[in-house]
């Protein structure tokens, strides 16, 4: 085995960082509604009670909504921005990229209160409209990151053939580099979604009488009696996840081959 | 040349056609928002609505009242030790992943340490609560191994559990910086060190460190600055003394309904930790400039 120490290290390091996920499905199945150890036998009514539950649904509903709108909005702003970046030189492009990434540095609770105080000030309503335009502040910065890189491993001479060919701006974009940095495009849905759909902070703010599902979870958390069925959501949540990642690290992997490049990162 | 000077100017219109969509919507509602931030930390909050007169009020407020101040250098002590644990404990991973990993299944390494990070964020940390507990998985751990006699109470709602919960939850965010400075490492500089008689320890110190060093500062950027502005966190597992900033921020806008002094708490926060990264940024200045 190679690494010794630091492959033992790696593996306790991942111990750790699956240790709360782990237990998520083992109080999910189990038969109490104290969430702790001794285990009092398996059960599946807290997935039976989830579909019972009043505010669930429209919570889901929400953040359904909330989360689909935010990928699309900000796949289409991140390919915009992520082709400038990497095919354009214009002036004031490194203050502009740096306004563009900064909520990817900055708490989001300054975004949810600067968002709310000019919302509030120009007298717009909260609501799901609201959330969304927050969110897509906050994962626009994550599609550029992943779209720059699609991007960036195009052969410009790929475009240069099309344009000799008789093409258009337009139609060598639609027909040449979309196709080629459609992976790109797909991983950066998936990613803006699942971000979209974890969200609390700019939901809990900007949301108004509106309830997301993490705002809904967040509610729930202060009825002890309420968490076993949490638990069985966040397990389905966390199954969601893993499985939209998975789908999201194979379009990458397949952009990375398309496009002839080797393999060393991950998504970020 | 007015071939030349033509293409340019397309070009750039072509880029500044293609900015601008996302550049105004950080501009209307990024940059616009945290000006109208900025100057409503100086009004004057009256009883039902905020009055247009200037004033630093808030800022003394935010800045001497023992409170305020208190929850502020809290803040400031737990992001500073969530950053160093976890950028000292992720090091070693990324040097695991980068150096002792095939490379074709570094990408697998990478994809099993981001999942935790994709799944939700407010049950990981209400899933904390139940490992540290009074009646948690730990203390029931512990005691089935006879190491303690009666569970331990110090492990909750204090600024134990809210350092714990944050590195777990920003560990990713260190993994991967550290790593992509690590993989940038050109391995012939090892070998060289190595032949020119260095030991292995040495040579780690002296070409290895100095080189990751790029990462090591990303990584600290990364988790430092968003860490001051966690609410989950501290709101869930911190307890009373637990709490920091952004409790004390949602408290002023949607309890107190106080923005101007919600405003300048903000304000306040961001600068400092500006400050900071600025500083951080000059005293590491000479890692980040790169090979001459």
């Amino acid at each position: 085995m190679k690494g010794g120490i630091f492959r033992i290290y790696t593996i306790a390091y991942l111990v750790f960082l699956y240790a709360p996920i782990i237990l998520l499905p083992i109080f999910a199945f189990n038969n109490a509604t104290v969430i702790a150890f001794p285990l009092q036998g398996f059960t599946t009514k807290w997935f039976t009670q989830m579909w019972s539950e009043p505010g669930l649904w429209p919570a889901l509903q929400n953040s359904l909504t909330v989360a689909i709108s935010t990928a699309i909005l900000s796949t289409v702003l991140g390919v915009l921005a992520a082709r400038a970046s990497t095919r354009y030189r214009f002036p004031g492009k490194a203050p502009v990229m740096g306004l563009i990434m900064l909520p990817l540095v900055l708490p989001e609770i300054i975004v949810a209160v600067s968002l709310l105080v000019v919302l509030l000030g120009i007298g717009v309503p909260l609501s799901i409209l609201t959330i969304i335009l927050g969110h897509v502040l906050m994962t626009t910065p994550f599609a550029i990151a992943i779209l720059s890189s699609a991007f960036q491993g195009l052969d410009r001479s790929l475009e240069e053939a099309a344009y000799d060919l008789g093409e258009t701006p337009v139609s060598a974009f639609r027909l040449v580099i979309l196709p080629l940095v459609m992976p790109g495009i797909i991983s950066s849905l998936l990613i803006s979604f699942t971000l979209s759909l974890d969200e609390f902070i700019i939901a809990f703010f900007l949301g108004g009488t509106h309830v997301t599902l993490p705002v809904y979870i967040f509610s729930q958390f202060r009825f002890p009696a309420a968490v076993p069925v949490i638990m069985a959501l966040g397990t389905l949540l966390v199954a969601l996840s893993v499985l939209l990642l998975t789908i999201a690290e194979y379009y990458r992997r397949r952009g990375i081959a398309k496009s002839g490049g080797k393999d060393t990162g991950g998504f970020i | 040349m007015a071939r030349r000077a033509k293409g340019a100017g397309a070009e750039t219109a072509g880029g500044l056609l293609l900015i601008a969509p996302p550049a105004i919507y950080a501009l209307l509602l990024l940059a616009a928002p945290l000006l109208l931030l900025l100057t409503y930390s100086f009004l004057t909050d009256g009883y039902l609505e905020i009055l247009r007169e200037f004033t630093w009020a808030n800022y003394s407020e935010a800045w001497t009242n023992p409170l305020y101040r208190g929850v502020m250098l809290r803040s400031l002590g737990v992001s500073a030790l969530v950053t160093a644990a976890t950028v000292l404990l992720a090091f070693p991973v990324a040097y695991f992943v980068s150096f002792h990993v095939d490379p074709a299944r570094k990408s697998t390494w990478l994809f099993l340490i981001t999942i935790p990070f994709w799944t939700s964020y407010l049950i990981r940390v209400f899933l904390w609560k139940v490992i540290l507990g009074y009646n948690g998985v730990m203390n029931a751990g512990l005691m089935k191994l006879g190491i303690i006699t009666e569970p331990l109470t110090f492990l909750l709602y204090n600024v134990n559990s809210v350092i714990i919960t944050l590195a777990h939850a920003y560990a990713p965010f260190a993994i991967l910086p550290i790593f992509v400075a690590l993989e940038k490492i050109d391995r012939s500089l090892l070998e060289a060190s190595q032949d020119l008689g260095e030991s292995k320890i040495v040579s780690f110190l002296r070409v290895t460190l100095p080189l990751a060093m790029p990462g090591v500062v990303a990584a600290v950027l990364i988790v430092f600055i968003p860490t001051i502005g966690d609410y989950v966190t501290p709101q869930l597992v911190g307890g009373p003394e637990g709490r920091m900033v952004a409790n004390l921020i949602q408290l002023q806008y949607l309890r107190l309904d106080n923005y101007p002094l919600g405003s300048a708490l903000a304000i306040s926060a961001m600068g400092i930790v500006a400050v900071i990264s600025l500083i951080f940024l000059l005293l590491t200045r000479r890692y980040i400039r790169g090979p001459k």
